[in-house]
């Protein structure tokens, strides 16, 4: 089974914005960055899927050149090469979901891969919309936010998350996209040997040119403004504490 | 005009059709607003949607849509819209609706905007807000390109009792579609349960719930022994139920249950859009991170910067002193 996975880079998740500015875009040379959470969950899925069914396991990024490094990472971590449309204008909050789907496209097309994963959205836009995008662009049925896949005869079967405890198989005919939820599985690391061997795979270097029109437009970045008053309290732990279950007994009175 | 696409399963509507139909409502200010609600034998939801100040109610129905598919429902919309022309487009942000948009946007290739909390109209246009940076950041957004634009409202961003109901019901026209079977790929089957929830928290008064500031899984112990002395549930977000340190059915958020205790304890939550709207209708909030710019500290009532497993301790002994 010949395998794509879609990698974003993100800012790390301990990591407080700044905000340009401009206001339109965060502060990235401030930034370190990883893999997108919910990528590595599908790159994990599609390691499995080519442990037990054969095949091959291509690594996509579309983002400026830092982006490299998630798929060194992935090659680290076993996939067989790398492809990356690299782009000075895929920031981090500037990728628009079209015309990164739309890159994407343009490099992928032509492999005629059996299955294309992603995760189900980036920790930094949260759009949850590439994927998708990328499937009917590519003319590819699609399942989002899948717990478990299964090969079947033909085609896959998978386990897509409902809401609140709910959940649905569903076929699909391959080829077919899949976007995957965090937890789907146990991620392994990259070994010593691995990141050796990664040295040595390819990465496939593509350069879009313009970047299609964005569809959304950033006018603004703030800090959320507060909904409630908050009651900070401070001083040594043991104070903290005693001053807060004070407050939860005599003015919020939740105990008892 | 301005359309809500009202979500069902099984002929009921979802709970969120009416928070998207209250923002649409709201967003409008008087423009007219019209709702469509589309399956296989939903003349009965069609009728609730009526209920709401709403133009009309578009009610499209197909065998083919008896369940629901990402290929069904974008044909079926995108032959809706070629009909009603609206300009936007408002749906509630549910797992569903996060299937279909975007192929639906990218057939139309029209603009998409997400996970929406707020709407602002100016001079300059139309604009909405959405969290980025999992809700540290807050995004001002704005659509380019021709209508229709489609908007999709964050469960719990509006109140589902703030719809305007109109003087008397709306019309609910039935609105055609063309559809074959062959055309949908997907071959669904029956929504089902994992396991019978044993553990109901949404009828717990208090909470105590952990999140990766946990760190290991050791330390659930800590978090349990202050649950015991709060006479509070133990829940967690969810990368604690991924992990396998708690049991899924402790999960609250998204994907997990909805809960409105009296007391809710945040240990090591930082506050993921994912997590905060299945808790943020508690009545009081506490929040304890050791990172001051978590956004659980947003919807806190009381907040403690640092070390929980200085404080948690610390806490546990004042409880058992008071």
């Amino acid at each position: 089974m010949k395998i794509a996975v879609c990698i974003k880079q993100v800012p790390v998740r301990e990591w407080q914005p700044a905000v340009e500015e401009t206001r339109r875009a965060i502060r990235e040379r401030d930034a370190s960055f990883e893999m997108n959470e919910p990528d590595a969950y599908a790159l994990e899925e599609a390691l499995r899927l080519r442990e037990q069914h054969s095949g091959e396991v291509v690594v996509c990024t579309a983002g400026p050149a830092r982006a490299s490094q998630v798929l060194r990472e992935a090659l680290a971590r076993g996939a067989d090469r790398g492809i990356h449309v690299e782009h000075d204008g895929l920031t981090s909050i500037g990728a628009d979901s079209f015309a990164v789907a739309a890159v994407l496209v343009d490099a992928i097309r032509d492999e005629r891969f059996d299955l294309v994963l992603t995760g189900l959205q980036s920790d930094d836009q949260g759009a949850a919309q590439t994927g998708v995008i990328l499937a009917e662009r590519l003319g590819l049925p699609h399942a989002t936010i899948v717990m478990e896949v299964q090969v079947a005869a033909g085609g896959l079967r998978v386990k897509r998350e409902l809401e609140g405890g709910w959940f649905q198989w569903v076929e699909l005919p391959l080829p077919a996209l899949v976007t995957i939820q965090s937890g789907i599985n146990q991620l392994r690391y990259a070994t010593l040997k691995g990141i050796m061997a990664a040295k040595k795979k390819e990465i496939r270097k593509v350069s879009p040119g313009a970047l299609p029109a964005a569809h959304v437009r950033v006018v603004s970045l703030d800090v959320p403004r507060k909904t409630k008053q908050t009651q900070m309290i401070a001083g040594p732990a043991s104070e903290a504490a005693k001053v807060l279950v004070d407050k939860l007994k005599n003015d919020a009175r939740v105990l008892g | 005009m301005m359309l809500v696409i009202a979500e069902q399963r099984s002929g009921r509507l979802h709970r969120a059709s009416w928070e998207a139909l209250a923002a649409a409502q709201e967003f409008a200010a008087g423009q007219p607003v019209e709702a469509l609600v589309l399956g296989s034998g939903v003349a009965q939801a069609a009728a609730e949607l009526s209920q709401a100040a709403v133009g009309a109610v578009h009610l499209v129905e197909h065998p083919a849509l008896q369940s629901y598919t990402p290929d069904g429902y974008v044909l079926a919309l995108q032959q809706a819209f070629g009909t009603l022309r609206p300009e936007q487009v408002f749906l509630p942000h549910t797992y569903q609706t996060r299937d279909f948009a975007p192929k639906l946007a990218a057939r139309l290739d029209r603009a998409l905007i997400t996970d929406c909390v707020a709407a602002k109209r100016s001079d300059a246009g139309a604009s909405f807000f959405r969290p980025v940076y999992q809700g540290k950041l807050v995004a001002e957004v704005a659509a380019e390109g021709e209508f229709p634009h489609l908007v999709t409202i964050q469960i719990g961003a509006f109140r589902s009792d703030k719809v305007a109901r109109g003087p008397a019901a709306a019309e609910v026209k039935p609105l055609a579609v063309q559809l074959d079977g062959s055309q949908i790929r997907e071959r669904p089957e029956e929504p089902f349960q994992e396991a019978k929830q044993a553990v109901d928290l949404s009828q717990a008064e208090r909470i105590v719930a952990v999140g990766r500031g946990i760190k290991a899984q050791e330390h659930i112990a800590l978090a349990e022994q202050l649950a015991g002395a709060l006479g509070a549930q133990l829940a967690a977000s969810r990368p604690i139920c991924d992990s396998g340190w708690l049991p899924m059915e402790r999960q609250v958020g998204s994907s997990g249950q909805t809960v409105a205790p009296k007391l809710y304890v945040a240990l090591g939550i930082s506050g993921a859009i994912q997590h905060v709207v299945g808790m943020k209708g508690a009545r009081t909030i506490v929040a304890i991170n050791k990172d001051a710019d978590a956004p659980i500290f947003e919807i806190a009532d009381y907040g403690i910067v640092g070390d929980l497993f200085e404080i948690v301790p610390a806490m546990i002994s004042a409880l058992e002193k008071s």
